[in-house]
């Protein structure tokens, strides 16, 4: 007569209920080391989530020694003008400040053809052409636009924590020409005209800080990088040039050493939550020694037993499971919305909850494992004549 | 079916500790007919408990045979015995051994999990048996909220509740007092003559054992004699 589990389902936590202090503590180491896991997962998702968006057939030049310097503006000209580049445009960071100088905000000066390049950025029929036909235009994402209360037509007065005008105004007048969309690109940025920028600011006139090349083929990205390279060799500026996805690797490498140590540190949690719970089940099973004996006697097979302790084991790491996992999924959501500016893909990925089952079962099966054995391979008349 | 209940041929339990071996029960036959009530008696540390564990399938003997209602029960292999124990045998322990986290009726619904009832069937067979022995005002107690006595009703609800053939109880009074004691074996007696059960009780008390139809007496690891 197999014994059907729903059979034992009265008989689940029995043990676990007797002792609540020591099952609370259990249940909220499992739930620390949940709620740790689900956090991380979500910090690399933010981080990580620029590599996946970075496209293969872009190039990105830089000054060899240092971004921040930039490289004259005759390079971009000169970039793109190599046969194996489709277009380029170029980028430079603006510094943007608006209302509160503590926040910085992400504002760029483009060329005109960044909008070719990038064109997931949709903007809705008109947009480019009222922001090119506009020298103060400014293109902004749908999430700053609503953080701001931003509308298309409004002029708001751009700030810059590095740069300052000529004319020795303290901002700049920028007008809203179109605010676009995207399912995976930053939705916070800025985008003002290089001319615009170019001709107003007091120093760094006619230098670019990045140059975005697209391919016309994108198997010529090792060429036409070493290419663009060479064109700079011995000068007094030099360039490095990588594809696009390989400099958001990079950028999310220098985070992985700091997501090693974190996934160090969570791993360290999560085996010193097995030993809790391991603990914990041995306890529970060392103490009810003849109440599982009396199980026996009654007629409930060794397997039954056995059932019944791994299934109090996964009980317990899927109750600390689903509380850790869903405090991590509140957390990300509230902190998401304050930080999403600066990470705007802070959440749990779908991968990671399916990974949290795994382990959730895996650490029941671990904790449980011994004693579920033990109390399979327990004899009924030691085991009551001991009691 | 015709013949005794239990049937036991040559029985033989030797327990080992190292090289030594100590020799319990030695070639013991026994016979026990349906619906028979025997008390078992003998001095501490005479078999007993053992012989008990030995019938209900609890621990296997070294050699001989016991049959029950014409299963070998020694041919069976280790699920199987405790299919057959779940179906043929009730026991009732000296320290009654009820699940404390449960209510007695939980107690007494335990073994018809293994049964293929449904909830309410399950219930109203708890509470039929909770009925039976006089505690159906007590089903939500849980044991430490129960008196020895009672909790001892409990565990002999718990026996009976799947109806089987053979009781068997080990020093079932032996931590009551005359009254709680005597109610137990009211119950005992009841379940012999009207429910036709065959029941085993070991006990060292001669007053208990006056209530059953016969007293075996176990010495040097052999039934020595016989009143009743
Ligand atoms: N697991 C074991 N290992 C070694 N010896 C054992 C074991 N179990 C029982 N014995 C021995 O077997 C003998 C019979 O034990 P048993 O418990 O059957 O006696 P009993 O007649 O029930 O005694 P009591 O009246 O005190 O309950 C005792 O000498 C005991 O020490
Ligand atoms: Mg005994």
């Amino acid at each position: 007569m197999a014994v059907a589990p729903f059979a034992l389902l009265p008989l689940l936590g029995g043990s676990l209920r007797r002792h609540r202090l020591r099952l609370a503590f259990t249940i909220a180491s499992i739930l620390i080391a949940f709620l740790l896991f689900g956090l991380l997962a979500a910090v690399r998702n933010a981080l990580t989530a620029g590599v996946e968006v970075a496209g293969q057939d872009r190039l990105i030049t830089t000054n060899k020694v240092s971004i921040i310097q930039g490289m004259p503006r005759a390079y971009f000209t000169r970039i793109g003008s190599l046969a194996a580049v489709r277009r380029s445009a170029s980028l430079n960071w603006f510094g943007g400040i608006y209302q509160d100088p503590h926040v910085q905000l992400v504002v760029f000066a483009v060329s005109d053809a960044y909008f070719d390049i990038y064109r997931d950025l949709q903007l809705g029929p008109a947009g480019l052409a009222t922001w090119r036909a506009d020298r103060t235009g400014a293109i902004v994402g749908d999430g700053i636009a609503k953080r701001y209360g931003w509308k298309v037509g409004d002029t708001v007065p751009m700030k810059s924590n590095i740069y300052r005008r000529k004319d020795g105004a303290g901002a700049w007048p920028v007008k809203i020409t179109a605010i676009y969309h995207s399912e995976n690109q930053d939705p916070n940025t800025v985008f003002l005209h290089y001319a615009y920028y170019n001709e107003t600011v007091t120093f760094g006139v006619d230098s670019v800080g990045w140059v975005i090349s697209q391919l016309k083929d994108p198997t010529t990205v090792e060429t036409t990088s070493r290419a663009v390279d060479a064109m700079f060799a011995n000068s007094r500026t030099e360039t490095k040039t990588s594809t696009e996805k390989a400099v958001a690797q990079s950028f999310a490498n220098q985070i992985g050493n700091i997501g090693a140590i974190l996934t160090f540190v969570v791993s360290a949690v999560f085996f010193a939550m097995l030993l809790v719970t391991a603990n914990t089940m041995a306890q529970s099973v060392r103490e009810r020694t003849p109440e599982l004996a009396v199980l026996k006697t009654l007629g409930f097979t060794d397997n039954a037993v056995l059932t019944l302790v791994l299934a109090e084991s996964l009980l317990v790491t899927l109750v600390g499971g689903v509380l850790g996992l869903g405090t991590a999924t509140l957390a990300t959501a509230a902190l998401g919305a304050s930080l999403k500016s600066f990470l705007p893909f802070f959440q749990i990925p779908p991968l990671a909850y399916l990974q949290a089952a795994l382990y959730v079962l895996a650490l029941g099966v671990a904790a449980g494992v011994v004693p579920a054995v033990a109390a399979m391979r327990l004899q009924i008349v030691t085991a009551l004549r001991t009691s | 079916m015709d013949g005794p209940l239990v049937e036991v041929r040559g029985l033989t339990k030797e327990y080992r500790r190292g090289d030594e071996v100590v020799p319990v029960l030695a070639g013991l036959d026994l016979s026990i007919a349906r619906g028979d009530y025997v008390a078992l008696m003998g001095p501490s540390g005479s078999g007993k408990s053992t012989l008990l564990n030995l019938l209900g399938g609890l621990d296997q003997p070294t050699a001989g045979e016991i049959r029950i209602d014409g299963v070998s029960i020694g041919e069976l292999g280790s699920n199987e015995l405790a299919a057959w124990r779940a179906r043929s045998v009730g026991f009732i322990f000296q320290m009654y051994n009820l699940l404390p986290v449960l209510t007695a009726e939980q107690n007494v619904e335990l073994p018809l999990l293994l049964t293929s009832l449904s909830k309410p069937e399950r219930l109203a067979r708890a509470r039929a048996a909770l009925a039976l022995v006089g505690l159906s005002d007590r089903a939500r107690h849980r044991p430490r909220e129960l008196s020895g006595g009672q909790e001892q009703r409990v565990g002999i609800a718990r026996a009976i509740v799947t109806d089987p053939l053979l009781l068997l109880c080990d020093e079932p009074t032996g931590d009551l007092d005359r009254k709680a004691g005597d109610a137990v074996l009211d119950l005992f007696d009841a379940l012999n003559r009207e429910a036709g059960k065959t029941i085993v009780m070991v006990t060292h008390d001669p007053r208990a054992a006056a209530r059953a139809r016969r007293i075996l007496h176990l010495e040097k690891g052999v039934l020595a004699r016989e009143e009743g």
